[in-house]
């Protein structure tokens, strides 16, 4: 598995995989292909896609250290910039096609109003805000500016990201009664944090410090 | 002539708002007096020509032509959403929640034999075949806007009567003050009954004042065609002023009652979901701001999304239903 993960091609061949969906929604959108409400179909679907690159993401770590694959750590950051980059997408969609920036002069001030009104959207806004220092300082001279230590404190940020994702997610679906997809999503993200959370308390009880 | 104030409920930014709707109105009604009199032949084709040959018959089910309706805001001028869209997207939970599952999951639906019972606090409790329900009151086309609470809207030509004639038809009680709608439940047929979205059957209700209003309709059929099974066959309420989710599908059972019936949404989600659920702009929805709206197949994706206008664009007929009602407490 490592091999494969240090093959020269894997790199390239993950980004290119995790912009397919993007491409697909583009096309969809220029060929009018989305089905009835196409604002609806790209807002949802960025919204999908950030929670599968936020899961995948997470899953690098207990990956690299259940099965020993410690090369998938050179995916890890490009994983976690599409999570950015779906979230942005989602927000753009909501701001453009649901609210009208760009199309409606008072959208601004209408998307400030709106941020603060609607619950759900308060907590998607407030993730997005908690990924922008984690995008900003994905480079390595970031790294080495900050000091590892206090980098990957900032980028444990990316944990509450995924509390607020899920209750987002959540608080959406609540008057629908409809949280078939909210569990799966909540599931898997529970069992990714619930890891993290499990290990520390081991390697706290056999008094080794705490990896990153 | 109603005064409005902003302790009526609901008000206007200006009252330029209102009266176009009204002298419109008065307009459209002027035209048709004329044409079904001393004006004659000419003019009544002019008049007519809103509501006739707008949609053509998608030819996928059988005919069920209505007459024009003379009822006011009856139909509306607005472009008609293509049968493709209308029967393609809704929602139907019984169905699914996704709003393709309606069209992919509701053919197994079977809509004959069919009966409603009328039943409550009526003198003359009764139990309709379909049949006999169709033949009760002659066909109408009605040209409705379809204002969904998720923020999206439709124009549709329903077939069907004023559900006032049917209620008259049974002479409901002194007594009755709301009707309530329950829709079909059929776990052998609709896959989510039997999931704890909602607390099934499906129920809605209506005062009984907006029950009697023309414009609620009992509906039968649209585009010319009887009711695809999505969109609520064999028969349905369509009451144009509130969000969809009020005009119940597949309806079994009408209960005149004497206290406000419990509605499946309002059930399962009071805070969000109120008796009345009246189209209002003011009035925001934890989800879906209410103020704007995209018409389903005529704004895309780069158009404007338009302003939702209050009861729908139907105030001038629904409005005084709700003089001095706080319409913001009761939602």
């Amino acid at each position: 598995m490592n091999k494969l993960l240090l093959h020269p091609v894997t790199k390239p061949l993950v980004f290119v995989l995790a912009l397919l969906p993007f491409a697909g929604l583009f096309h969809g959108a220029w060929t009018d292909q989305l089905g009835a409400n196409p604002a609806e179909h790209l807002i949802r679907s960025t919204g999908e896609w950030t929670l599968r690159f936020l899961c995948l993401t997470l899953a690098v770590t207990p990956a690299r250290q259940q099965f020993g694959w410690a090369a998938l750590a050179r995916l890890r950051r490009m994983l976690g910039l599409y999570v950015f980059f779906y979230a942005l997408l989602h927000f753009l969609c909501y701001a453009v096609f649901d609210m009208g920036l760009g199309l409606d002069e008072g959208a601004w001030a209408e998307i400030v109003r709106d941020i603060p009104k609607r619950p759900f959207i308060l907590v998607g806004f407030a993730a997005l805000l908690l990924l922008l220092p984690l995008a900003l300082t994905s480079f390595n001279r970031a790294i080495r500016a900050l000091g590892a230590p206090r980098w990957r404190a900032l980028h444990r940020l990316v944990y509450a990201v995924a509390v607020l994702a899920v209750l987002h997610f959540y608080w959406m679906r609540a008057g629908k009664q409809d949280f078939a997809e909210v569990a799966v999503y909540g599931a898997i993200l529970g069992c990714l944090l619930g890891w993290r959370l499990l290990r520390r308390w081991r390697d706290a009880r056999n008094q080794v410090p705490v990896r990153a | 002539m109603l005064i409005q104030t902003r302790n009526h409920g609901y008000d206007h930014t200006t009252p330029s708002d209102i009266t176009p709707a009204s002298v419109y109105q008065q307009r459209r009604d002027l035209l048709r007096l004329m044409a079904s009199g001393a004006a004659g032949g000419a003019l009544a084709g002019w008049a007519g020509r809103d509501a006739w040959a707008q949609t053509p018959r998608p030819g996928k089910l059988a005919p069920l032509p209505g007459a024009k309706s003379a009822v006011a805001g009856a139909a509306t001028m607005e472009k008609s959403t293509s049968y493709e869209d209308a029967s393609s997207y809704n929602n139907y939970y019984e169905f699914g929640t996704d709003k393709s599952d309606p069209a992919r999951n509701a053919h197994r639906l079977k809509t004959t034999p069919w009966a409603v019972s009328i039943e409550g606090l009526v003198k003359k409790p009764v139990t309709f075949a379909l049949e006999d329900l169709l033949k009760l009151a002659p066909m109408e086309e009605r040209i409705y806007r379809m204002r969904c609470v998720e923020g999206w809207s439709m124009v549709i030509p329903w077939v069907g009567y004023s559900l006032s004639a049917l209620v008259k038809k049974v002479e409901p009680l002194g007594s009755a003050k709301y009707v309530e709608f329950v829709t079909l439940a059929d776990r052998k047929t609709m896959p989510f009954v039997g999931s704890r979205i909602l607390d099934w059957p499906y129920t809605e209700g209506l005062r009984m004042d907006e029950a009697l209003h023309p414009l609620t309709l009992l509906n039968f059929g649209m585009y010319g065609e009887v009711l695809p099974n999505q969109n609520g066959a064999p028969v349905r309420l369509v009451v144009p002023w509130k969000y969809g989710f009020k005009s119940a599908k597949s309806l079994v059972t009408i209960r005149f009652t004497e206290k406000e019936p419990g509605t499946a949404w309002n059930k399962a989600a009071a805070n969000e979901y109120g008796f009345y659920s009246n189209v209002n702009p003011d009035v925001p929805h934890p989800r879906w701001s209410q103020a704007t709206e995209r018409r389903i197949g005529e704004d895309n994706l780069f158009a404007k999304k338009r302003k939702t206008l209050i009861f729908n664009g139907y105030e001038a007929q629904v409005g005084q239903l709700y003089a001095g009602m706080d319409l913001k407490k009761n939602y």
